[in-house]
């Protein structure tokens, strides 16, 4: 569903992605592992056509998608979460909502899609006239998801959900993001958390200096001696 | 007899300011927008007035009409200034849209006093004020017009801005570009729009005072930019309530100020300024922190 082949991206003259590639099916969830400074929210970014790529190719079902501007890329169905959740902070909860929902001029179906969040995240519901920068940390990563689904991607890339948040309430959003993935929505999670990270996915990519160093099924990494020693802490 | 001397200074000191405060709301837009100050708005405002100017004299068309034909001038021409000068620097240093712009103002100047020579332009006499009376107090139908075409203007933004999606794509913009971006929106397409809205309301602001002072010249945009550009910073730059309430005060504090002090009437504009730079500087109605979540 989503290729990405030896993608290369520059910040100025330094080489941030050296040579990325990997490769998600449809309905999998894939992780990309690694340190900070590693590379991972680049690599969203190349997706997103955030960043620029300077050479490699990104292919998202079957279509050629590198270089396109960032709302073409949204709007042909991938959505992303950013790195600190970078909910508008001075709107409310129902306008972060809408504005995912900004390419979608169906105003009973966004309705729908917004009642659907709100089973996945009954709280949005509830403080829905409130000033999103006024929520809780927790709260701003549900409306973060909660938006992001508001546009209906089939690939829903997710940019360290776990950070800053207490371990209940990771543990909270990990299980619905295995629920949003069961109800059909291919994800590309990115994480430090590595262990929070393989529990769920299928399969996983170790990311070290803006290189692959390794890939394998989520189970595999999860019992690898390396990996242990270098994300695990043990 | 004192409280009619009183009235009307009121409503020359609004009727200035809201004028000041349509020019304000040009910069703050664009500098909520881009955190650039558009110093080529002088010049949008200018050419608005001359547009106007010349819909009433060579086509002889009505007030409204030159209104909307001067707001039109100077959105189209926001538009063109921001696609040509500034677009093409968003990436560099902060300073080189900021040197762009200033060389886009001296341009406009030099070529509106090619066009239409350095001595002022009149209005024809038909737009001169009549004097309304509303029992006790006088008020002058143009001052009057002037009031509720502002209000009416400012009143538009604010549902443009808070009620429809362009609207809202405006703000999201404004809060943050990569993730508006995110959500599907055009930011370039927004920010063309958002110096449409900003020049028209500038535009606007020319007809307006061109008609009021009955006249224009190519160097008018230079006082009253400057002081829509103080009204901004007064409200708190970026912050469009802000911008009209700076521009009131301002209005009121210049023409109460003259009233002791005549000949320094425009200093009164930059006392403000330094007062507002020394003591507050985020204005009166800005953001006290910056929120970065
Ligand atoms: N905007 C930027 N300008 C310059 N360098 C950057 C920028 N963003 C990230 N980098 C650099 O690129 C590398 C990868 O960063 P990033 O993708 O943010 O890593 P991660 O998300 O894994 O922490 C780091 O060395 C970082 O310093
Ligand atoms: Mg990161």
């Amino acid at each position: 569903m989503l290729k990405l082949e030896n993608v290369v991206t520059h910040y100025g003259n330094i080489q941030a992605l050296k040579g990325i590639s990997l490769e998600i099916s449809r309905g999998e969830i894939a992780t990309v592992i690694g340190a900070n400074g590693a590379g991972k929210t680049t690599t969203l970014k190349a997706i997103c056509g955030l960043v620029g790529v300077t050479s490699g190719k990104i292919f998202f079902e079957e279509k050629d998608i590198t270089g396109k501007p960032t709302p073409d890329i949204v709007s042909s169905g991938i959505a992303m979460v950013p790195e600190g959740r970078r909910i508008f902070p001075r709107m409310s909860v129902l306008e972060n909502l809408q504005l995912g929902a900004y390419l979608n001029n169906d105003k009973n179906d966004v309705r729908k899609d917004m009642e659907r969040v709100f089973e996945l995240f009954p709280i949005l519901k509830q403080r829905l006239k409130q000033v999103a920068g006024t929520l809780s940390g927790g709260e701003q990563q549900m409306l973060a998801i909660g938006r992001a689904l508001m546009a209906k991607p089939r690939l829903l890339l997710l940019d360290e959900p776990s950070m800053g948040l207490a371990p209940m309430i990771v543990s909270s959003i990990f299980d619905i993001i295995t629920e949003i993935n069961q109800s059909g929505t291919t994800i590309l999670l990115v994480e430090q958390n590595a262990q929070m990270a393989l529990s769920i996915a299928h399969k996983g990519y170790v990311l070290e200096t803006g290189r692959i160093v390794m890939e394998d099924t989520a189970e595999n990494l999860l019992h690898n001696e390396q990996v242990k020693k270098a994300y695990l802490g043990e | 007899m004192f409280f009619q001397q009183f009235f009307a200074q009121v409503m020359n000191g609004l009727t200035l300011g809201s004028t000041y405060a349509l020019i304000a709301l040009g910069y703050t837009m664009v500098y909520g927008i881009l955190e650039l100050i558009n110093f080529a708005h002088s010049e949008i405002y200018m050419t608005g007035a001359f547009v106007g100017l010349i819909m009433v004299t060579v086509y002889k068309l009505p007030f409204a009409a030159a209104l909307l034909a001067g707001m039109a001038g100077s959105c189209i021409l926001g538009v063109i200034i921001e696609k040509i000068a500034y677009r093409p620097l968003r990436k560099a240093t902060r300073i080189a849209p900021l040197i762009s712009a200033i060389g886009v103002s001296i341009f406009l100047q030099n070529a509106a006093l090619l066009v239409f020579g350095p001595q002022a332009r009149a209005f024809p006499a038909n737009f001169s004020a009549a004097a309304l009376n509303f029992g006790f107090v006088q008020i002058s139908s143009l001052q009057l017009l002037i009031l509720v075409i502002s209000v009416l203007l400012m009143i538009g933004l604010h549902l443009l801005i808070h009620r429809t999606k362009i609207g809202q794509a405006m703000r999201a913009t404004a809060q943050d570009k990569e993730t508006a971006q995110l959500m599907g929106i055009r930011i370039d397409r927004v920010i063309s729009f958002t110096f449409a809205i900003g020049s028209a309301l500038g535009g606007a602001a020319g007809v307006l005072v061109g008609v009021y002072f009955n006249s224009a010249d190519p160097m008018m945009g230079f006082f009253p930019g400057l002081k829509g550009f103080v009204a901004a910073v007064l409200g708190g730059i970026g912050n469009i309530p802000g911008a009209m309430v700076g521009g009131l005060i301002l209005g009121l504090a210049e023409v109460f100020g003259a009233v002791y002090m005549s000949q320094y009437k425009d200093a009164i504009a930059f006392a403000v300024l330094i007062l507002i730079l020394l003591f507050k500087p985020t204005g009166l109605m800005g953001r006290r922190i910056q929120e970065k979540v």
